[in-house]
């Protein structure tokens, strides 16, 4: 298989505190990455040193083979970034302004977009059911077709690996989960490698085929099939988690601080 | 009705309205949707006191507005950087700075009408010059516009993904603080520095009431704008008031009617939804 993500010996804190310590992995072409862990631990600043938004202290990150600080094929790694739903809702842009800008690198700087591009536009809205909603303003819509819209901005540009931090935050049960749905259809059929960050153990475990753990007593590299065990999620959160079983397969819900 | 285009004056101060209605919501609507209405505020006392070290030093005070506002934009984002959480510090500071040499270096102006004409825009005062000047900078600033159009909305909208997306965000922004510098002083004459913040903010809070997408909204601001200048300028003449003031409040009046027909076609839609319902 190729290696699309590969990170070897990362290094990352403030003020001589370490908050990610000799952190290695690799990510290959059609993975589904959770990567889970305490508030604090570093899952969002392990993505966006990956996304070189922000720079290691040492160690190495390499995307689709090659060093993420000489990387420029920006447009084959797409980011739904946690502000991506805490925009300014009444910012008057609608669903297809949104997703036609992320298409920067093929319009090219002084252009505007042409028909081919809003045909684009229209494939990857499509992929996500929003095809009818192109002339909405976004702020109009509901925070799970929200998210959606954000998806397809990424999608638009056939990108190779998708980026996701926490993209449920503050939408319901079931938006979610038409999310994680959606995301595990483009993963299976499209063979879009995923990576992400993410709160929801019961999702996640169903949906990804490796997770990261970021803990206080460093990284773990779990098999979701295997489960998520009251002690192992105990270890990795540093206190006392329970666990529900929401009778399905590998699906549990963290519910409690003890 | 077409009579006061009989005066050279006039027609001047009208070229000079229209070329500012124009150019002043399209950077209007960046500073509105990064939220950051204050930043033409303190841009325009600065250039009020370019306008007064011009005069002093007896070169041409628009001039002298473009290089303190230009200078105090940059300032702005420097001490952004000392401040990153709190960027109404870095506006306040400037602005401050701004007043301050204003009102140091006014003293030493001797045709205290002269400076005062700043204030509050004048229609008779345009010359040959400052008409040129305005021509030019104005065009430059609509071209830089138009070609930079989906960058700026892109990185107003979402900075973070818009870098990834290609955009260079530093030369973008670089060269929206210098458009935002120059609109602000070249619109000095006409519409006055303490009034034309009003002028980028009051047609885009117009245009965000009805608009239905970011390409609307900047259309129907330069509209509004439009609409603000010309009615304002008319009235200023017959009225013997104030241009800069007259244009503003023109505006004002304009965005309250909008408000109150939007609430107003919002409740008859609710009524006629509720009987369609029984």
């Amino acid at each position: 298989m190729t290696m699309v993500i590969e990170v070897n010996h990362l290094n990352f804190g403030y003020n001589n505190n370490l908050i990610l310590k000799d952190i290695s992995f690799s990510v290959e072409k059609g993975d589904y990455l959770g990567i889970i862990g305490a508030n604090g631990t570093g899952k969002s600043t392990l993505i966006k040193l990956l996304l070189k938004i922000m720079d290691p202290l040492s160690g190495e990150v390499k995307i689709l083979g090659e060093n993420v600080k000489t990387f420029k094929r920006w447009d084959k790694v797409g980011y739904v970034s946690q502000k991506a739903n805490s925009f300014n809702s009444s910012f008057p842009a609608t669903v297809e302004e949104v997703v036609a800008a992320n298409l920067y690198s093929k319009i090219g700087l002084f252009r505007f977009p042409n028909k081919s591009h809003m045909k684009k536009v229209y494939e990857a809205l499509e992929l996500v059911g929003m095809q009818n909603y192109g002339k909405r303003l976004i702020g109009n819509l509901s925070g799970g077709q929200q998210q959606r819209v954000f998806i397809a901005r990424v999608l638009a540009n056939d990108p190779e690996i998708m980026f996701l931090d926490e993209p449920t935050v503050g939408i319901d049960a079931r938006s979610e989960e038409a999310v994680y749905g959606l995301l595990g259809r483009l993963n299976r059929e499209l063979g879009l490698t995923i990576v992400m960050v993410t709160h929801d153990i019961s999702a996640i475990t169903v949906h990804a085929n490796k997770l990261v753990c970021l803990g206080e007593n460093g990284m773990f590299i779990h098999d979701p099939r295997e489960g998520i065990t009251k002690e192992f999620a105990t270890e990795l959160y540093g206190y006392s988690v329970n666990l529900h079983n929401h009778n399905c397969k590998n699906c549990y819900k963290e519910v409690s601080q003890c | 009705m077409l009579d006061i285009f009989q005066y050279d004056f006039m027609r001047r101060a009208f070229i000079t309205g229209i070329l500012i209605a124009i150019i002043t919501p399209c950077i209007g609507v960046i500073v509105v949707l990064r939220r950051l209405s204050m930043t033409g505020d303190a841009l325009s006392h600065n250039s009020l006191a370019g306008i007064a070290a011009g005069l002093v030093l007896g070169i041409n005070p628009i001039l002298g507005a473009v290089v303190f506002s230009i200078l105090a934009a940059f300032g702005i984002e420097e001490v952004r950087k000392a401040f990153p959480r709190y960027a109404d510090i870095a506006i306040a500071i400037i602005m401050s700075t701004g007043i301050g040499l204003a009102g140091i270096l006014s003293g030493f102006v001797k045709n205290s009408a002269n400076f005062n004409s700043f204030l509050f825009g004048s229609i008779v005062a345009i010359s040959d010059f400052e008409l040129y000047l305005v021509i030019a900078l104005s065009i430059i600033v609509m071209l830089a516009f138009i070609l930079l159009f989906k960058e700026l909305f892109y990185t107003t909208f979402d900075e973070e993904s818009a870098r990834l997306a290609g955009v260079p965000i530093k030369v973008v922004n670089f060269i929206f603080t210098l458009l935002t510098a120059v609109t602000v002083s070249v619109s000095a004459r006409t519409v006055g520095t303490l009034v034309i913040s009003s002028l980028m903010v009051l047609p885009v809070a117009c245009a965000m009431q009805i608009s239905k997408s970011y390409k609307q909204t900047v259309v129907l601001a330069i509209i509004f704008a439009l609409f603000f200048t010309t009615t304002g300028l008319y009235i200023s003449y017959y009225a013997n008031l104030k241009p800069g003031g007259t244009i503003v409040l023109v505006g004002v009046i304009t965005l309250i009617g909008v408000l109150i027909s939007k609430n107003l076609s919002n409740i008859l839609r609710n009524r006629n939804d509720f009987y369609a319902g029984q």
